[in-house]
């Protein structure tokens, strides 16, 4: 099992709350995960109800068996200061390139650094040991930037080295890149059972693979339960209104009769089950076409009521029984 | 129960938006579209830019990375960076429909082109650092969008631009980027990387003397003398030629703030791409721009909305007993259908009857809508897969009914924190729209809120939208 999970996804898949759920699930059985955010924008925090995360390594939740999640929001910006502190004993100068903007340059506008400093510090939580000798973390799972950017975002350090000659920067960027093309790293897909997701998946992966970034799993995030199956569908198509205006007579929804409480209750029924019976095509289509790409393949199920710590636990306990962890 | 809504859900509470006069009214020159990823974005933008250009506006289209097969629609799958007309839109308004996709790399070198002499403009697209900033750099693709739209708004050859916003890992990317490029290319840093003589001198840039030599040695070691070399060089072209950079960002920003502007914040009904629009919302106020509504998309309704959730489960489960247990509890009266009779030998509901449903149900036996009769056992199959379907529907229902009780909070969630912001809804799709009858179906949608009740009729229609 690879140690770094990279979870990314198009936006609105719930790539953030799958890896939340691999975390989890990966921290069964007393092992220590952490759960890494790249983007700022304190999703973890969200999901796990606890208060924004610092740029501290912190435990929010304790998974079955007796394992430990920590999380951790990385900050370009301290993690830059972070890094020149620990590598060049930067102090003072430290305090002046940030009076200059170029700590602000270096986060938000130079090609790639940010980027580098994101991948670098979640590849030094993968290789960091304890004075035992163990590893800090048996697992670090990365809720990374969506599939339209993975690639990139995965490669900077490939391009930063062949920026930077030479020089820290230069090896830097060249240990994580070690990293994260060994199969010490796997990069999983979130995607819906949609035709954008699907396509956006599909081709993520051939742009991870031709970038010879180890991919993972596709993950089919909110998949909804099969209230109709074909047998239902295909009576659907030749039913009689008033068969089924009786049947839900029978039912106790009032009259069959034309104008009759239960007559009319049909056509909008029957309306959603056309919508129903689209979608259901729909998704077998993309099925079929995620299941040509060739990689393990899950599906995790849509919680109605909406997201919450217990739902996210469900989840995690779904990846575990589907041999994800 | 009354008679069958239409199957747009209501918002009570909140004003609506209406976009026709909107996109209509000629003082309007730019609509933003900006919300989170994944809410159709550029569909909204797209089906904004069609319904105005079939009422009469030269419209073009900005979008930054359209779903393939709606780029093909629009006949804009070419990435040339050119607007092209939109071939096979209603016309006879006198209204024309361009749209082009934005091409990051090409607008930037096109700056370096127009801007630079020849000599300098081939040094800067030349250096290695430029070649990767110009691609990917935090931010490029916001201040490019920024600044296609300041070139198209400045060629003044349409009435319309419709703008699609880079799916930003915050809403703060796209207001912020250009400032934020501006200010580095105005910057201390660059005057320091260009010419760290200069600096020292001044009075009140001692402080910085001191750390100064420690700085370019740090910047040295850092990056590696080349990359300096590589950064100091393109630092110095691109400050030469770019000297009005921050000029034309501030005079984009100022575009966007002028009363032509309206900006649209897109969500769907979800708790996170609400609380991300309402965070647009807050962040657009905060820079006086001028906001003209939220458009909430995917929002599902029901014919059958007098049904509750729970009543049609109770009902489904009801469909669902062996009939015996009925008899038993005696409710068999409920079931008023002539051939109710049941038999304990029967085999129980879900196991083999099933399998002869689809032959005892050719479409013309059910067609013609005869009451089942001959074979008993036959009918009674047939009554069991119809009991079946017909649970289904109820359970289908109540999980739509669900489904719109949770948007209907999440909503008010939102209209609550900011009722002042007018709100047009538009109909989910069960599917994908990738064709231009697709986006005038999605225009039609985003009109219909402002009426008192939409068409029943386009409901009927709406499964054409993705054929």
């Amino acid at each position: 099992m690879s140690r770094l999970q990279v979870v990314s996804g198009k936006g609105g898949t719930g790539k953030t709350t799958v890896a939340a759920a691999l975390a989890l699930a990966l921290a069964t059985e007393g092992k220590r995960t952490l759960l890494v955010e790249v983007e700022g924008r304190q999703g973890i925090a969200q999901l796990f109800e606890t208060e924004a995360l610092p740029y501290e390594e912190r435990k929010i939740a304790v998974a079955p068996g007796g394992g430990e999640v920590y999380a951790l929001a990385i900050d370009p910006e301290l993690a830059l200061l972070d890094y020149l502190q620990m590598f060049y004993k930067l102090g003072s100068a430290g305090r002046a390139l940030k009076k200059l903007g170029a700590i602000d340059f270096a986060t938000t506008i130079a090609p790639g650094l940010r980027d580098v400093l994101l991948t670098g510090k979640a590849c030094e939580a993968v290789r960091r040991k304890e004075r035992s000798g163990r590893f800090a973390y048996d697992y670090v799972v990365m809720d990374a930037p969506p599939t339209g950017r993975i690639t990139r975002f995965l490669n900077v350090n490939d391009e930063v080295a062949g920026l930077a000659k030479i020089g820290p920067i230069h090896n830097q960027a060249q240990a994580v890149m070690r990293v994260l093309k060994s199969p010490e790293t796997a990069v999983h897909l979130v995607t819906l059972l949609e035709e954008m997701p699907v396509q956006e998946t599909v081709d993520g992966i051939a742009e991870l693979r031709s970038a010879r970034l180890p991919v993972g799993r596709i993950i089919v995030n909110m998949v909804r339960p099969e209230v109709l199956d074909e047998t239902d569908l295909e009576l659907l198509r030749t039913v009689p209104r008033s068969t089924v205006a009786r049947s839900l007579s029978s039912a106790g929804l009032g009259g069959a009769r034309r104008g009759g409480h239960a007559e009319r209750l049909v056509d909008p029924l029957l309306t959603q089950a056309d919508e129903y019976a689209e979608r259901y095509t729909l998704e077998h289509e993309q099925r079929a076409v995620l299941a040509e790409v060739g990689l393990p393949l899950h599906e995790l199920p849509l919680f109605a009521e909406g997201m919450d710590l217990a739902g996210l636990y469900e989840l995690a306990r779904e990846l575990r029984e589907q041999g994800v962890s | 129960m009354s008679r069958p809504d239409p199957a747009h859900h209501h918002l009570s509470p909140a004003r609506l938006l209406d976009v026709d006069p909107l996109l209509e009214d000629p003082q309007t020159r730019i609509v933003v579209c900006c919300g989170s990823g994944g809410v159709g974005k550029t569909t909204t933008a797209a089906a904004l830019g069609l319904r105005a250009a079939e009422r009469g506006r030269k419209v073009v289209v900005l979008t930054i990375d359209p779903a393939r097969r709606l780029a093909q629609s629009m006949g804009i799958d070419s990435l040339d960076n050119t607007p092209r007309r939109v071939k096979g839109i209603d016309e006879t308004a006198g209204g024309e429909l361009h749209a082009m996709m934005l091409d990051m790399k090409r607008t930037f070198d096109e700056i370096v082109e127009a801007h630079a002499d020849r000599e300098r403009a081939a040094a800067i697209l030349g250096n290695p650092f430029y070649q990767s900033l110009s691609a990917g750099f935090a931010g490029t693709q916001e201040y490019m969008a920024m600044e296609k739209l300041g070139q198209l708004r400045a060629r003044d050859e349409w009435d319309l631009i419709v703008v699609d916003t880079p799916p930003s890992r915050s809403a703060l990317d796209f207001l912020d980027a250009p400032k934020r490029l501006g200010s580095f290319l105005d910057g201390r840093l660059i005057r320091l990387l260009t010419a760290p003589a200069k600096l020292g001198g001044r009075a009140g840039m001692k402080f910085l003397n001191v750390g100064m030599s420690m700085m370019t040695g740090t910047l040295g070691k850092l990056l590696g003398g080349q990359l300096l070399k590589d950064v100091q060089t393109f630092v110095s072209a691109m400050d030469t030629t770019f000297g009005g950079f921050r000029t034309r960002a501030d005079a984009t920003y100022k575009l966007l703030q002028a009363p032509g502007t309206a900006f649209l914040v897109v969500a769907a009904p979800e708790r996170d791409a609400l609380r991300e629009a309402a965070y647009f919302v807050e962040r657009l106020a905060a820079e006086d721009m001028p906001l003209a509504g939220l458009v909430l998309n995917r929002v599902h309704g029901s014919g059958a909305d007098g049904l509750s959730a729970e009543r049609a489960l109770a009902a489904a489960e009801n469909l669902e007993e062996p009939r015996i247990v009925d008899q038993e509890d005696g409710k068999a009266l409920l079931r008023n259908s002539p051939d109710a009779q049941d038999s304990s030998g029967s085999p129980t509901p879900g196991t083999p009857a099933l399998a002869s449903a689809p032959e005892g149900g050719s479409p013309t036996e059910h067609a013609e809508d005869t009451e089942p009769s001959g074979d008993a056992e036959h009918a009674e199959d047939t009554e069991r897969s119809v009991d079946r379907l017909t649970a289904g529907l109820l359970r289908l229902h109540a999980d739509r009914m669900q489904l719109l009780s949770r948007e209907q909070r999440t909503r008010d969630r939102f209209t609550a924190l900011h009722p002042e912001v007018a709100v047009t809804e538009v109909a989910a799709l069960p599917g994908d729209v990738h064709d231009l009858a697709g986006l005038r179906d999605i225009g039609d949608r985003l009109a219909a809120d402002a009426r008192e009740l939409p068409d029943p009729a386009d409901r009927t229609e709406a499964p054409e939208a993705s054929a």
